[in-house]
């Protein structure tokens, strides 16, 4: 087991290595002096050169790449070009709003998706089955951003359920969690129609096993079968496909912000694209792949809690 | 009283008649071998003795299990009765545990399912009794071992510890051994019988091998087509009647006649060979270890001859296929085919036939691409006429060549594999498990068609197989196989008559035999 | 195969309004009406109009025409790139390319295609180009996972061993006896990445790192949308139900093909 988690934690640390050369690649290398693009055309050359020098350009590209891994590892992300202030206060604040929200919604993606596949496999083939897989399918075909617009139009202007938008701080938990509920449902739903496809065939899979009919035999029940044995080995894919779906929902968070105008991550990079804010975008980009990075290595680690083959002689 | 009586049981799959008025009947303490060939519908009899079917089956007749009739039962009795007063032990051991799962936790679960009262810890205990009964002690094989960690022998004797836990009256082994080495499967016939003596249990043993059910059956049923054609005692090899079961009897121990002699000069040489593997590191800085499936194997082919390889799995004899046909390098010794090392050159003289009939072709092209594909080696397609002479060498038709594989049987796809190893007329044919997969009566007729082949067109064989009749059927000279060395190497005869190393006379001791009759 | 001719009818009728439109769209979508801005729909206007006064039966005609071709060339980066490194892979298991080529792969998983878009945008600027080669590049490690899984269950076959012993290559074993066995299932994968390349691009020019103006496109309409939801609805429903059901047509073609081709077609999702 130990070794297992050292295995993933060593090609964990190889893929955040890679991921950052890549995104400083991206900003830094290609598109020529990063100082003029972000001044754009009509600059002055000496404030060409003073952005150049205050953004630390005249290093070599591996001291500057340096610099900035070992700026991240200590919590300097360095210093935004448009806000005049240090990038990670700005990105903390805003993070404390679309890692929630993405958090929220993976959590009621699993918690609709698990009862619903495993409703819809134990009843195979029944009118349950037929209408709750024919409702997956829409859930899967709806865009997210669309269906938060519907439900802004309904729970919102309709029915003045909930603000149209806006974040109060978390300094009132409450208000703040009714800020993100429908952005997490209208992330979550669609996630979710995937997931409770994905359990479904899984446990189809696994119940046509060899091993369903020796525990039929020893004399359980197709329910016992299921609940004891099936369902534990229909995880195996089913975490391949929830790991996979946490990036869609941070993907999804940034733009559900839109919808709602909350000030998350989201606004805060298209508003630095516009304004060529390029370190904003870097250090944001990284961030988010970090954080899909980590949770693809608490994946990894969940599998090998499932899996026994996977731990290895202990 | 009769434990089982099966009466006038008649089932059918969506309409599809499967089994017609099958009866059977099986007394405690005794052994009932059930025997057919593929689509005989003796697994399904079985089945219906635990109404474990697929959807959609419909069973007439009567099934009676200690006084009860199984086919009126609820499904709610049915799981009472099933691992309570009937077990059931299946084909593949490798697939029928729950892999996430500990053997003790399934085993224990027979207990708790049928005992609820029963604590974990007193399961748990019991569970350990029943693998120990199973040969598998505590000592060597704690409860929380995990599936993937064993054996397939292994694997099977915790299937049959869950199927006994309870120490029901009735087992049920579909094809117990068929997945198993020779020498497994004479353990695990043994324990099988050991555990009928001391619980008085009836079994009703399912195979399609009639060697292995008239070493330990007290009686014995053959089936065909879903019917019972005959049935008898341990003798049935004297008094039977019915057509079907002589022709089955003859088949299985079925000797093609062979006319060939072999040359004095060597066709194939195999000289000081070894192949090594690399095994995954065991920690990051340590150097890889290396496993070495081909261990100094040296031995030659004589034009004409016809050589047997046996072995179990495992022991290298599919490496040593493999780097004979050139598709695996060799880490030390030579191979040499008509004193040329294998190359583009001589591949030409060697052709294959694989075991599986369904998985040797792609199912996307028509016969003729498909047994013409060794062309590639002489750079040329190949013409109709030599297609047709192919396909007519192994009783086909020209007309077979414009179908895909999936229209015809295992047997013709068999014949099909043959005529594309025939097609280049090389001079050595690898026969690599290649009647393994087939029924009793297909594979006497596929020896047949490969000892007059080899008559007509003076062709060598090398015939690798875990199934020892098959080698003393068509075979002159053998060699042994153990854990990457050949033990012994003689004329097939003396091999199998006076065995000399200890392995061999193993193998030899724990092959099931049929009855002289 | 009722899901198949339901999917493949949606499917149809979006593809062949994108086609008319090349020639010919109920109004002309370039011309600006202010006057007749934000109709609901009548006679006139079966879907009504926007806040330019543009017929938006004919934008989401249009508007298709994006859709489906960002999400066909992206599916076709996936597969054209993405299909020959699976295939490579799987014939070289175990060396040090199949291990680059699936390490790249999982790199990749680690950037959704929005983040991919947000990179090219911040150095290209936004346009419809970038949307395709953020999904595209998304689509190339689906497939080569999908090709590299299913071909190394098919390398273990006997007849690919057969081909070995007649001589024949890597490359050649790949293009004659792999390829056409992994076929169907890249076909059904294929639908199933087409229609998710729609909700992509939609996505992306709703937040404007897709389809610039004048171009139209769904999400933008979706976008300009979003301000006037309370005072006309209708503007933006319309683009919503146009994703909506090219994308659950294209999903029950898929899983009617595969139903039809081999139900046990394992697809990624």
């Amino acid at each position: 087991m130990l070794r297992y988690a050292l295995k993933r934690l060593g090609s964990l640390a190889i893929s955040l290595i890679v991921a950052s050369l890549v995104i400083f690649a991206c900003i830094e290398v290609i598109p020529g002096d990063p100082a003029s693009f972000m001044l754009g055309i009509n600059a002055q050359p000496d404030t060409v050169a003073a952005l150049r020098e205050e953004l630390g350009l005249n290093a070599s590209l591996a001291t500057r790449y340096l610099s900035w891994v070992t700026g991240m590892l200590s919590g300097d992300f360095g210093t935004s070009y448009t806000y005049r202030s240090p990038v990670a206060e700005i990105i903390g604040d805003r993070l404390w709003i679309s890692l929630p929200l993405a958090l929220i919604a993976l959590g009621l993606t699993v918690l609709i998706a698990f009862p619903v596949g495993i409703l819809a496999a134990t009843k195979r083939g029944s009118w349950a089955d037929m209408s709750v897989m024919g409702a997956t399918q829409l859930g899967i075909a709806i865009p997210n951003f669309w269906f938060a617009m519907l439900m802004v139009l309904l729970f919102s202007i309709n029915l003045r359920w909930f603000s149209a938008g806006g974040f109060p701080g978390w300094e009132n938990p409450l208000a703040a969690l009714k800020a993100l509920t429908l952005p997490a449902i209208a992330l979550a739903l669609p996630q979710a129609s995937i997931l409770a496809r994905v359990m479904r065939s899984a446990l189809l899979d696994t119940l046509s096993e060899d091993y369903i009919r020796t525990c039929r035999a020893k004399g359980l029940t197709q329910r016992q079968a299921l609940w004891r044995h099936a369902l534990r080995n229909a995880m195996i894919p089913v975490l391949t496909i929830i790991g996979l779906q946490f990036s869609f929902l941070l993907a999804g968070a940034i733009i559900i912000e839109n919808v709602f105008y909350l000030p998350g991550l989201g606004r805060l990079v298209f508003q630095a694209i516009s304004q060529r804010d390029l370190i904003m975008v870097e250090s944001v980009v990284f961030l988010l792949v970090f954080a899909v990075i980590m949770v693809n290595f608490a994946v990894d680690l969940a599998y090998a809690w499932v899996d026994p083959r996977l731990r290895g002689r202990s | 009283m009769t434990l089982l009586s099966i009466e006038n049981l008649s089932l059918s799959i969506r309409g599809i008649p499967i089994l017609r008025d099958v009866s059977l009947s099986l007394n405690h303490g005794e052994i009932l071998g059930v025997i057919g060939e593929s689509g005989s519908g003796k697994s399904l009899t079985a089945f219906s003795v635990l109404q474990l079917l697929p959807r959609g089956t419909t069973c007439e007749g009567r099934i009676n299990l200690l006084g009860e009739d199984v086919l009126t039962k609820s499904e709610k009795a049915l799981c009472a009765m099933r691992g309570r007063d009937v077990g059931m032990v299946f084909q593949e051991p490798m697939t029928a545990l729950n892999p996430v799962q500990t053997i003790g936790a399934q085993v224990a679960e027979t207990i708790l399912i049928h005992e609820p009262q029963t604590s974990k810890v007193d399961a748990m205990e019991r569970a350990a009794h029943a693998l120990t009964r199973c040969g598998l002690p505590q000592d060597r094989f704690p409860l929380g071992r995990y599936p993937h960690e064993m054996s397939g022998g292994q694997r099977q004797r915790v299937v049959i510890a869950m199927a006994i836990a309870l120490q029901p009256k009735l087992l049920i082994a579909d094809e117990p051994t068929t997945a198993l080495d020779v020498t497994t499967q004479a353990e695990i016939l043994d324990l099988l019988a050991r555990l009928v003596r001391e619980d008085d249990m009836g079994l009703m043993l399912i195979s399609h091998d009639l060697a292995v059910v008239s070493d330990m059956a007290h009686r014995i049923a053959i089936m065909r087509n879903g019917e019972v054609v005959e049935e008898g005692g341990a003798d049935l090899h004297r008094t039977m009647t019915h057509p079907y079961t002589k022709a089955l009897f003859a088949a299985s121990s079925h000797q093609p006649e062979r006319n060939a002699s072999p040359e004095d000069t060597p066709l194939l040489e195999v000289n000081d060979a070894i192949r090594d593997y690399t095994l995954p590191r065991k920690s990051l800085f340590g150097s890889a270890d290396t496993f070495r499936a081909v261990n100094d194997v040296s031995f030659q082919i004589k034009r004409g001859e016809s050589l047997g390889l046996v072995g179990e799995s495992g022991c290298g004899k599919s490496t040593l296929t493999r780097a004979i046909l050139g598709l695996e390098p060799l880490q030390g010794g030579t191979i040499l085919l008509d004193g040329q090392p294998v190359g583009p050159q001589v591949r030409r003289k060697m052709q294959v036939v694989f075991q599986d009939p369904y998985g040797s072709f792609n199912p996307r092209h028509k016969v003729a691409r498909l047994v013409s594909e060794p062309f590639h080696l002489l750079g040329r397609k190949a013409t109709d006429a030599e297609i047709d002479e192919a396909l007519m060498s192994v009783g086909l038709t020209p007309a077979d060549k414009t179908k895909y594989i999936h229209e015809f049987s295992g047997g013709q796809r068999q014949r099909i594999a043959i005529a594309r190893a025939l097609i280049i007329k090389p001079e050595l044919i690898v026969l690599d498990e290649a009647v393994s997969a087939l029924d009793v009566s297909i594979r006497a007729q596929i020896l047949d068609l490969l000892a007059d082949l080899s008559d007509r067109f003076g062709l060598t064989y090398l015939f690798i197989s875990h199934d020892l009749s098959v080698v003393r059927a068509i075979t002159d000279r053998c060699l042994v196989m153990q854990s990457g060395k050949i033990v012994e190497e003689g004329p097939t005869e003396r091999l199998f008559t006076a065995p000399a190393h200890p392995y061999t006379q193993t193998l030899i001791a724990a092959a099931p035999t049929l009855p002289e009759s | 195969m009722r899901n198949l001719t339901f999917g493949l009818i949606l499917t149809t009728i979006f593809a062949i309004g994108a086609l008319v439109s090349f020639a010919w769209t109920p109004y002309d979508v370039t011309v600006l009406e202010i006057a007749n801005k934000l109709k609901p729909p009548t006679a006139a206007h079966w879907f009504g109009t926007d806040h330019f006064g543009r017929d938006i039966f004919s934008m989401i005609m249009v508007g298709a025409r994006t859709s489906i071709a960002v999400a066909i060339v992206a599916v076709v980066i996936g597969m054209g790139l993405g299909v020959p490194l699976g295939l490579a892979a799987a014939a070289r298991k175990g060396s040090l390319l199949d291990e680059v080529i699936m390490r790249g792969n999982d790199l990749i998983f680690a950037f959704p295609s929005l983040l991919i878009a947000i990179l090219i945008t911040a150095i290209f600027g936004p346009s419809a180009v970038n949307a395709i080669i953020a999904i595209g590049i998304f689509n190339i490690p689906v497939f080569a996972r999908l090709t590299r899984g299913a071909a190394l269950s098919l390398w273990t076959r006997d007849y690919v061993l057969a081909a070995r012993v007649a001589g024949k290559g890597a490359t050649r074993i790949s293009v004659e006896h792999i390829l056409p066995n992994v076929a169907n299932l890249l076909i059904v994968q294929g639908t199933i990445q087409f229609s998710l390349g729609i909700l992509a691009e939609a996505a992306l020019s709703y937040v404007g790192l897709g389809a610039q103006p004048p171009t139209p496109s769904w999400g933008r309409m979706l976008a300009d949308a979003q301000t006037l939801i309370a005072l006309a609805p209708h503007v933006a429903l319309f683009p919503g139900f146009a994703i909506l059901l090219t994308v659950l047509g294209l999903n029950l073609a898929g899983d009617g093909l595969r139903d039809v081709l081999d139900p046990k077609l394992r697809v990624l999702r």
